[in-house]
């Protein structure tokens, strides 16, 4: 022990005394409680586990919690504001982007990010950027869909809508 | 009129009820159960495949911080066997602990157990346990594991024949004698790793004298009856709890070790257990599936007819045979692999072999997926050998539409099929008709285009439970449904099926509205937890949740209905045949004004004070639905790739199937389902092979080395359907779970290997890796130098 972190989770600043070794992924899951991020690998490879740190997308197997001291920190569990879904939640919904739900709020944060960034993409865009991110029930389609269609609802709304990731700094 | 006649949600795309828990976080999966008190498992395992336990010395592990119990496999013999719940003729069974106790045999195979207060200390403590192993002779083909002197894997059986399991029908010998062409191909359906993305994990609670066990499992109600068997334990005092599972593709269709490991522990131990598999374990000690090396010959007439089929095959079961592991390469592999094709003789031996590697049981398609390979591949190098369009060639020998129901060669029955209308649909989708210049365009540009055809059948609705029997199959193939309607009118459906990601709460909830004429929002459907199931659930795989699950919900269902209608009948003192139940009311023909509710026909039920006479009070029904036949569902996917002259990177350009699992009741989880399984599918044609080498190491050890599909490595899917209904149960169902996986793999092979055809190339092994092309390639432009 010995290592004190403090990092906001969804809008709530958390100070925790930790273990060095003590990945994100683990605070996240074991220390708050916050199990709707998942682990599905060991070797950062399927994307099942991102959040989004500092409003970028990061695979939070891959970051020890103290490196996440003082970060800002959005899961799956921040994306609706105010009990009001999320576009790319509802997207997800309608499209039939899930199956299992297992690798969804990994996905769901990649794309956030990602529609940030990219406000129009292309559906090759939208594969690529989604690459990191593996899914083993749907074969892709729907996903792609349902990013399109959140970036459709999103350019719409834009202005309007409260930002997940831009509302913290970047 | 029955509910069927006229559905209002059968048929339509309803918006999945899963998914607002899943797409928010609050979904459970078993690793997210946290209890107080939790200890964490960490199983210790062999690095050899092929190994005699000298010793294990687990005095350090045992003075670790955090360490509450270490276990070996001689303190585990209380768990009992892992089970096996298939036993065919002849079968040599091999005799599978949770724990090794004399020697390991596959690298992987659990030798020593550890439990402590954190997974980190448990993992500390499992790097302490020493074991002294002595290795032994590996073997990992099995072929050579049939070879006189291979090492053996279970000395007590005599050798590495798990099984010989020949299937015969009409004059092979003469169909070859008379046969204007044959062709032959050695064809090798490789082994993959599953990959549900969910790991398997445990957990576990003994309180009160009752165990309650999560596990990320497809059978809860099998692991239940197992671990009350095992552990001793009255079945009433068993909960199985199957909470969201991340995906299975059969990989959760067992009773795993860890499933007995961590019910023991948490009775033993007096305190909360979970074991969560890392990918890198699971790679190791989670079933694999396919393995087949199948030497295929088809005679035929220069006009392409058919006459006769050998195949011998030597399937590679692993280092001990798993739960339903004797069924796949032989039940659901041999019977169906004359596919869609009148074949009037054939000849299948299929046999099984022991080896030092992980073991095989089924993975989406299961056994079928490796029929309709060697079948699909084997129709194109006939139509390349007589030079005839592989469209007609399959045209050509597709049973007809009249010939229903048809026994085919193999001794099975298929009810129903019209096979040519899939076929045309595909060809029309895919524009096979304008694939020619396609592919002198792709020349143009230095690349190599091919089209790639498969038409599949294959079997689903597991199954009659005579014909299990029959078969050799240790437990029926039906399934259980309970509705029961509260006095308020709140509907809960409970279901035997287990789903993990087909959205049953949703299908199913469609079936029982139309039934019951009230909204699927109103109904909720449980599952997946033995103490609120009907009684004994068989569970999800093979495809048959909808055409055995399904249909024991609308039984159920429609037992509800009748109840109702006799109610309403008499509130409204007309005769049952005159009551109409529709929109949540319930009311006489044409008097739809003097309705009374669906609630208070349920309040009646349970007022009891004004029933018709000689009723039972209460509103629901428990159902067992014993399904007559297997369904046998049927299409043609055409894949088109193009081949990067440069690199042999394959690209798939167009992708067009036209499907039939008859009546569709969400036509958006249909398209999903197949969907994920043509991706799969195209994951074996083109990425994903598990690997050994010679000493039992498997190479491909972790998604790394492992290449499961990304959103990159496919295109969007174009999708069709015909619907030709099954008579084999009320709704015309067949299932589609495992179609996807079923015709994709041959669709995707056969176009590439077609795209190579120019280069005088027949055939390519499985997976068709960017370099294995690219190798082809320049052999083959060396061969013309
Ligand atoms: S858990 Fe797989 S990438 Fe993080
Ligand atoms: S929905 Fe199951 S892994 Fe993506």
């Amino acid at each position: 022990m010995g290592h004190t972190v403090t990092l906001t989770v969804n809008g709530t600043s958390y100070t925790r005394e930790i273990e060095p070794t003590l990945l994100l992924v683990e605070l996240l899951r074991e220390t708050l409680s916050l199990t709707g991020t998942h682990v599905g690998c060991d070797t950062s490879q399927c994307g099942a586990c991102t959040v989004l740190v500092d409003g970028r997308a990061t695979k939070a197997c891959t970051m020890l919690a103290v490196q996440a001291d003082g970060a800002t920190v959005i899961t799956v569990e921040g994306l609706a504001k105010n009990s009001e879904m999320h576009p790319i939640q509802r997207a997800f919904a309608k499209e039939h982007a899930l199956q299992c739900g297992f690798c969804t709020p990994g996905l769901m944060i990649t794309a956030v990010d990602f529609l940030e960034r990219n406000a129009s993409p292309s559906d090759a865009e939208i594969r690529h950027a989604i690459e990191g991110n593996l899914c083993r029930c749907t074969g892709y389609h729907n996903i792609v869909n349902a990013i399109r269609s959140a970036s459709a609802e999103m350019r719409q709304t834009a202005g309007v809508r409260p930002k997940v990731a831009a509302e913290v700094n970047r | 009129m029955t509910a069927t006649a006229n559905p209002t949600y059968i048929g339509a795309r309803v918006a999945r009820k899963e998914d607002p828990r899943l797409i928010t976080g609050e979904g459970t999966f078993t690793d997210d159960v946290m209890l107080q008190g939790m200890a964490y498992l960490t199983l210790v395992r062999s690095p050899h495949a092929h190994a005699r336990i000298r010793r294990i010395d687990t005095a350090a592990a045992k003075k670790e911080p955090g360490v509450v119990a270490v276990l070996t496999g001689t303190d585990l013999e209380a768990t009992g066997m892992l089970p096996v719940f298939i036993t065919v003729p002849s079968m040599n069974g091999s005799k599978h602990m949770p724990i090794a106790t004399d020697k390991a045999r596959y690298a992987g195979d659990a030798v020593a157990a550890v439990v402590a207060d954190s997974r980190d200390a448990a993992k500390r403590a499992a790097d302490l346990i020493a074991v002294d192993y002595e290795p032994l002779a590996v073997v990992v083909d099995a072929s050579k594991a049939l070879e006189p002197g291979a090492p053996i894997v279970h000395e007590e059986l005599g050798s590495n024949l798990v099984f010989t399991y020949p299937v015969k029908g009409g004059d092979v010998d003469k169909a070859f004698k008379d046969a204007e062409v044959k062709v032959s191909q050695r064809i090798v359906n490789q082994r993959l790793i599953p990959n549900a993305m969910e790991p398997r994990a445990v957990a576990a609670k003994f309180e009160a004298g009752e165990l309650t066990l999560w596990s990320s499992t497809q059978i809860p109600h099998f692991v239940q009856l197992i671990v009350a068997l095992n552990l001793g334990l009255g079945q009433n005092k068993v909960r199985v709890i199957a909470p969201e599972v991340g995906g299975g593709f059969g990989s959760k269709l067992q009773v795993y070790a860890e499933e007995l490991l961590v019910g023991h522990l948490a009775k033993t131990l007096g305190r909360p257990v979970k074991w969560t598999e890392e990918r890198r374990e699971g790679y190791l000690a989670t079933i694999h599936g396919r393995d087949h090396v199948s030497d295929v010959e088809l005679a035929a007439k220069k006009d392409g007819t058919i006459l006769g089929l050998r195949v011998r095959t030597v399937a590679n079961v692993g280092a001990y045979l798993q739960a339903f592991a004797p069924g796949i390469p032989t039940i659901l592999h041999v019977f169906i692999v004359p596919g869609p094709y009148r074949i009037p003789a054939f000849d299948y031996e299929m046999r099984g072999a022991y080896t030092n590697t992980t073991p095989v049981d089924a993975y989406r398609g299961a056994g079928r997926p490796e029929a309709a390979f060697l079948i699909e591949r084997i129709m194109d190098r006939l139509a390349d050998e007589i030079a005839m369009d592989p469209a007609e060639v399959r045209r050509k020998n597709f049973i007809s539409k009249d010939a229903f129901p048809f026994n085919t060669i193999s001794g099975i029955t298929y009810d129903s099929g019209d096979y040519a209308p899939a076929l045309d649909r595909a060809l029309a989708m895919a524009d096979y008709k304008g694939f020619e210049k396609r592919r002198a365009e792709a020349k143009a540009r230095g690349n190599y285009r091919g089209i790639g055809i498969s038409s599949y059948v294959e079997i689903c609705g597991l199954a009659p439970s005579k014909a299990n029997a029959a078969l050799g199959v240790g437990w029926g193939g039906y399934e259980s449904a309970r509705i029961r309607v509260h006095a308020t009118g709140a509907v809960q459906v409970f279901t035997g099926t287990s789903p993990h990601g087909q959205g049953h709460e949703t299908s199913w909830a469609q079936i029982a509205a139309d039934a019951l004429g009230v909204s699927p929002d109103d109904i909720e459907v449980r599952h997946g937890d033995t103490f609120e199931s009907p009684g004994m659930g068989v569970g999800t795989f093979g495809s048959r949740s909808l055409a055995v699950g399904g249909i024991a919900v609308h039984k159920a269902a429609e037992k509800v209905r009748e109840k109702v209608v006799q109610i309403g009948a008499h509130l409204l003192e007309a005769s049952p045949a005159d009551v109409v139940v529709e929109g949540g009311k319930v009311f006489v023909k044409g008097v739809p004004e003097k309705a009374k509710n669906f609630g208070d026909i349920s309040m009646a039920a349970y007022l009891a004070n004004n029933l018709p006479d000689g009723m039972e009070p209460g509103l629901e029904a428990t159902v067992y639905y014993d399904p007559p036949n297997f369904t046998f569902p049927f299409g043609t996917h055409i894949a088109e790739v193009e081949i990067d002259g440069e690199t042999g990177a394959v690209q798939i350009v167009r992708y067009s199937a036209c499907d039939d699992c008859g009546r569709q009741i969400n036509p958006m989880i249909v398209e999903g389902q197949l969907h994920g399984g043509i991706t799969q599918g195209i994951g074996q044609a083109l990425y994903e092979a598990a690997v050994y080498d010679n000493e039992g190491q498997l190479l491909s050890g972790s998604m790394m080395e492992y290449h499961v599909p990304s959103a990159e490595d496919v295109p969007a899917f174009a999708l069709d359907n015909t619907v030709t209904l099954t008579n084999t149960n009320p709704l015309g169902v067949k299932g589609i779970g495992e179609a996807g996986t079923i015709g994709s793999t041959p669709a995707a092979a056969n176009a590439v290997i077609d795209a190579l055809s120019p280069l005088g190339i027949k055939h390519i092994d499985m997976p068709l890796t960017s370099e294995k092309i690219w190798r082809a390639i320049r052999a083959a432009g060396e061969g013309r130098r």
